[in-house]
C-alpha cells in the first residue's frame, strides 16, 4: 500500500507491525512523535503491547532490558540527550545479548543545546555493542525497523535504527508499506533462548564477573557482532526476495567507473546522489557511497569498494573531538591501512546542529576532491562544510 | 495469612549457603526471611551492591529463583519491564502461572541513586514488592554516607574528624516518602522480628499494586560491632524507637510493636563504633539532638496511628 507519512509516523507504524510485547519510552525531540503515535495505537487497541511510560530514558532502556530478559520482544525510541542518558544501559543491553530494537531520530548533543539533526548521539554510542543502521529515507527507516527486529533476534544483539532528526523524522514522504500479515510472517514469533519468567528453571542474569571470566564474556560479545555481519546479509537478502526492496550494506551510486566519490550516512546520501547526477551530466567521473551499517563496520566490503577509487571524501555529521579527523574517516582510514592500492581519504565535517547541506555544497566538495586527485595533495586533514 | 515458624521451616531455602557475605550480615538474613515468607513463585531483581557481589560471582549463584541484576540505579525500572513482560505474555497465553516480583535494593540504590526509578515505578502502579535492605551506608563500596545514614555516624565520606563530628544531617524518611506516593502498602521491619517481617511480606505480595518494606539490616563491618550482635542491634533499634515497626495499608497507619519500656537511644548507639565519638563530652549536644529526633518521630508516628484508630 502507498501512503504519505512522516519519518516518525513510518517508524511508529513499523513498530506496530512488529508487534512488540513491551515498549518502554520517554519522549524526547525529535523522536517524541514515535512514542506519541505508538501510544495512540495502544490506546486504540490496534496493538497488544504493554506500553510503559517511564520517567526517564535511563529507565526506558532499563525496562526494555528487564522485558527482553523476560522473553518479551522489546522496543523503544529516543534521540540525543535521551540516548546519552541511556549510555550506561546500552552496554548492559549488548553485554547481556538482549535483542532490543530502538528507533533513533538522530540529533546533536548539548552543549550548547540544539535539537536539530546531526549524528553525534549515535556516534557517541559507537562502542556500546549495538548494531547501528543509518537510513537515507523514511522508506528505508520503515523497512529497516522490520529488518532490525529479525537481525536482533537472530544475532541476539540490540539494534539502533537511525533516521535523521527533523530532516526525515518530521518530513512527509511517499511510503510503501507492507500488510500486517506480511510483516508477521516475515518476523515470526520471538522465541527467546531463556527467560527470567521461567520460574521452574531459574537463572541468574547479570552476575559479577571477576578477572577470571570478564574478558571471555567480552571476547564472546565481540565475536557476536562479527558474526552478526552474516546474519545481517541473510536478513537483507530475505527481505529483498520477499518484498523486492533491497538495501545493501554499502550502496554504490554511479561508482562503477568513478574516480572520485563521497561517502556518507543518512539522508545526505540522497543529496549527494543529486549532486552526482548533475556532475555526471557534465561528464565528470564522480559517484556516491552510502554506508548503511556503522556497527558492525563492514570493513572488508568497504576496502573492496574503496580500493577502486582515487580520492574519497568522507562526509561526517559528527565530530570525533580527537584533534585529528572526523569519526567515520578515522575508521575508514584504519580499515585501508594494510592496502597497498588505496585512495586518498579526505575528511569533512558538515551539518552539525541542523546546519543545512545542499547539492551545491557537495558539488564544491567534488571540485575539491577532483583537484586533490590531480595534485595528489590533501591540504587540510579535516574541512568543515558550510561553517561560518 | 500469618505464617508460623513451623510453616516457614518447611519452605525451601531459595538463597543458598555458600555465598560470600560477611559473618553476621543482616542483609542476607533479610533476604532469606523474605524468600521464605514469599508467596511463590517469585522473580527477583537487585541493583549493584553488596547483595550482588556476595551472591552472584560468576559462574556461581546463591539464587534458587530467577534473579536479575543490571545496574545500580534501576532496580525498580528493570522490574517494571519484567512485570510488563509478564502481564503481556500472560495475556497472550505464553505464561500460565502467577508470578510475584520482588526487588531487593540497598539504601544507596533506593534512597539515593535509584530513587527516581523507584518513584516512577510506584507512580505507575506496577505490581511488585520493593524491599529496601537498609544498612545505612554504601557498604559495598567502602562504607560511604548515604541519605539513610543517621546523624553523627562516622562513614568514610562523613568521617568524624577534628572539626566535623561525622554526618551532619538526619536520615531521609523513605517509608514516609513512599506513603506520600499513595502506595497501597508500605512498612518498616527488622531481621530481629522475623514474624513481623514474614507477615509484612505476605501482606505486601497479596496487594494488587506496588508495595514497599524497609528492613533494617545491621552491618558488622560498616557499623563496627561483633558479628554475633546483629540480632541484638536490630532489636535495640526497635526497643529504642529508633526503628519503629509499623505499616501503612491503604492510608491506615498501624504500629506492629510497642516496646514495653522505651530505651534511651544510647543503648543502641553505644554498641557501634560508628557512633563512638558521639560519647565524647564535646559531642553531647549531638547525642541529645539524636535522642530528640528519635522522640519527635516516634511521637509523630503515634499521632498518625491514633488518627486512624
Amino acid at each position: 500500500m502507498i501512503v504519505a507519512k512522516t519519518g516518525n509516523e513510518a517508524m511508529a507504524y513499523a513498530m506496530k507491525q512488529c508487534r512488540p510485547d513491551v515498549v518502554a519510552a520517554y519522549p524526547i525531540t525529535p523522536s517524541t512523535e514515535i512514542v506519541q503515535i505508538f501510544s495512540s495505537f495502544v490506546a486504540d487497541g490496534l496493538v497488544d503491547t504493554e506500553y510503559v511510560p517511564v520517567e526517564s530514558e535511563h529507565s526506558a532502556m532499563s525496562a526494555c532490558i528487564g522485558a527482553a530478559a523476560s522473553g518479551a520482544r522489546a522496543m523503544t525510541a529516543t534521540a540525543s540527550q535521551g540516548l546519552a542518558l541511556m549510555h550506561e544501559m546500552l552496554f548492559i543491553a549488548a553485554g547481556l545479548r538482549l535483542p532490543i530494537v530502538m528507533c533513533v531520530a538522530s540529533r546533536s548533543l548539548s552543549s550548547p543545546l540544539n535539537i536539530h539533526c546531526d549524528h553525534s548521539d549515535s556516534v557517541a554510542s559507537r562502542d556500546s555493542g549495538w548494531i547501528q543502521i543509518f537510513c537515507e529515507s523514511s522508506q528505508e527507516g520503515y523497512d529497516s525497523v522490520i529488518q532490525a527486529v529479525k537481525i536482533a533476534e537472530r544475532a541476539y544483539l540490540p539494534v539502533i535504527v537511525a533516521i535523521d532528526g527533523f530532516i526525515l523524522s518530521h518530513c512527509m514522504e511517499r511510503l510503501e508499506i507492507l500488510s500486517d500479515e506480511e510483516v508477521s510472517d516475515f518476523l515470526g514469533e520471538f522465541k527467546p533462548n531463556y527467560s527470567l519468567l521461567d520460574t521452574k528453571n531459574p537463572i541468574t542474569v547479570g552476575p559479577a564477573c571477576l578477572p577470571d571470566s570478564y574478558f571471555e564474556h567480552k571476547r564472546a560479545e565481540a565475536e557476536g557482532i562479527r558474526q552478526a555481519k552474516g546474519i545481517i546479509e541473510e536478513v537483507i537478502e530475505e527481505y529483498r526476495k520477499r518484498f523486492h526492496r533491497y538495501y545493501p550494506v554499502i550502496d554504490e551510486y554511479q561508482a562503477e567507473d568513478a574516480e572520485v566519490v563521497v561517502l556518507a550516512m543518512g539522508s545526505t546520501v540522497g543529496t549527494a546522489k543529486i549532486a552526482v547526477d548533475e556532475l555526471r551530466a557534465q561528464g565528470k567521473k564522480v559517484g556516491a557511497l552510502k554506508l548503511r551499517f556503522f556497527r558492525p563496520l563492514f570493513s572488508e566490503k568497504l576496502v573492496a569498494s574503496l580500493r577502486k577509487f582515487k580520492v574519497v571524501g568522507i562526509l561526517d555529521r559528527a565530530e570525533a573531538m580527537n584533534s585529528y579527523i572526523s569519526p567515520l574517516a578515522t575508521e575508514i582510514r584504519a580499515a585501508l591501512y594494510h592496502q597497498t592500492e588505496k585512495p586518498l581519504i579526505v575528511s569533512y565535517v558538515y551539518g552539525l546542529g541542523g546546519r543545512e547541506i545542499t547539492q551545491e555544497d557537495i558539488k564544491v566538495v567534488f571540485e575539491e576532491l577532483i583537484h586533490i586527485k590531480e595534485t595528489q595533495k590533501v591540504k587540510d586533514e579535516v574541512s568543515y562544510i558550510g561553517v561560518r | 495469612m500469618m505464617p508460623s515458624i513451623k510453616e516457614l521451616s518447611r519452605e525451601p531455602e531459595l538463597f543458598s549457603s555458600g555465598h560470600r557475605a560477611c559473618t553476621g550480615c543482616g542483609e542476607v538474613l533479610a533476604v532469606r526471611q523474605v524468600l521464605l515468607a514469599a508467596i511463590k513463585p517469585v522473580a527477583c531483581v537487585m541493583p549493584t551492591g553488596c547483595l550482588e557481589i556476595v551472591s552472584t560471582i560468576y559462574p556461581h549463584t546463591a539464587w534458587q529463583v530467577p534473579m536479575f541484576h543490571s545496574a545500580f540505579e534501576n532496580a525498580a525500572a528493570t522490574i517494571s519491564g519484567m512485570e510488563a513482560a509478564y502481564r503481556v505474555l500472560k495475556r497472550k497465553g505464553k505464561i500460565t502461572e502467577d508470578i510475584n516480583f520482588i526487588a531487593f535494593g540497598g539504601d544507596g540504590g533506593t534512597y539515593d541513586i535509584g530513587f527516581q526509578a523507584l518513584s516512577g515505578a510506584v507512580e505507575r502502579r506496577h505490581r511488585f514488592l520493593y524491599v529496601c535492605l537498609d544498612n545505612e551506608a554504601y557498604m559495598n563500596t567502602g562504607i560511604q554516607r548515604s541519605s539513610a545514614t543517621p546523624l553523627g555516624a562516622h562513614t568514610t565520606t562523613s568521617p568524624a574528624g577534628k572539626v566535623k563530628p561525622g554526618k551532619l544531617e538526619w536520615r531521609k524518611d523513605i517509608v514516609e516518602i513512599m506513603i506520600a506516593h499513595d502506595i497501597p502498602y508500605a512498612a518498616q521491619a527488622t531481621v530481629w522480628n522475623w514474624n513481623d517481617l514474614a507477615n509484612k511480606v505476605r501482606k505486601a505480595l497479596s496487594i494488587n499494586g506496588p508495595s514497599f518494606i524497609n528492613v533494617l539490616v545491621p552491618c558488622p563491618l560498616g557499623w563496627g560491632y561483633h558479628s554475633s550482635q546483629t540480632i541484638t542491634l536490630s532489636k535495640l533499634a526497635v526497643e529504642t524507637c529508633f526503628w519503629p515497626l509499623y505499616e501503612c495499608e491503604n492510608h491506615k497507619y498501624r504500629l506492629n510493636y510497642v516496646p514495653k519500656e522505651k530505651l534511651p537511644v544510647t543503648e543502641w548507639l553505644k554498641l557501634q563504633d560508628r557512633f563512638r565519638h558521639l560519647f565524647r563530652p564535646e559531642n553531647k549536644s549531638l547525642l541529645d539532638a539524636f535522642q530528640e529526633e528519635v522522640d519527635r518521630r516516634w511521637e509523630q508516628l503515634n499521632k498518625k496511628v491514633k488518627c486512624f484508630d
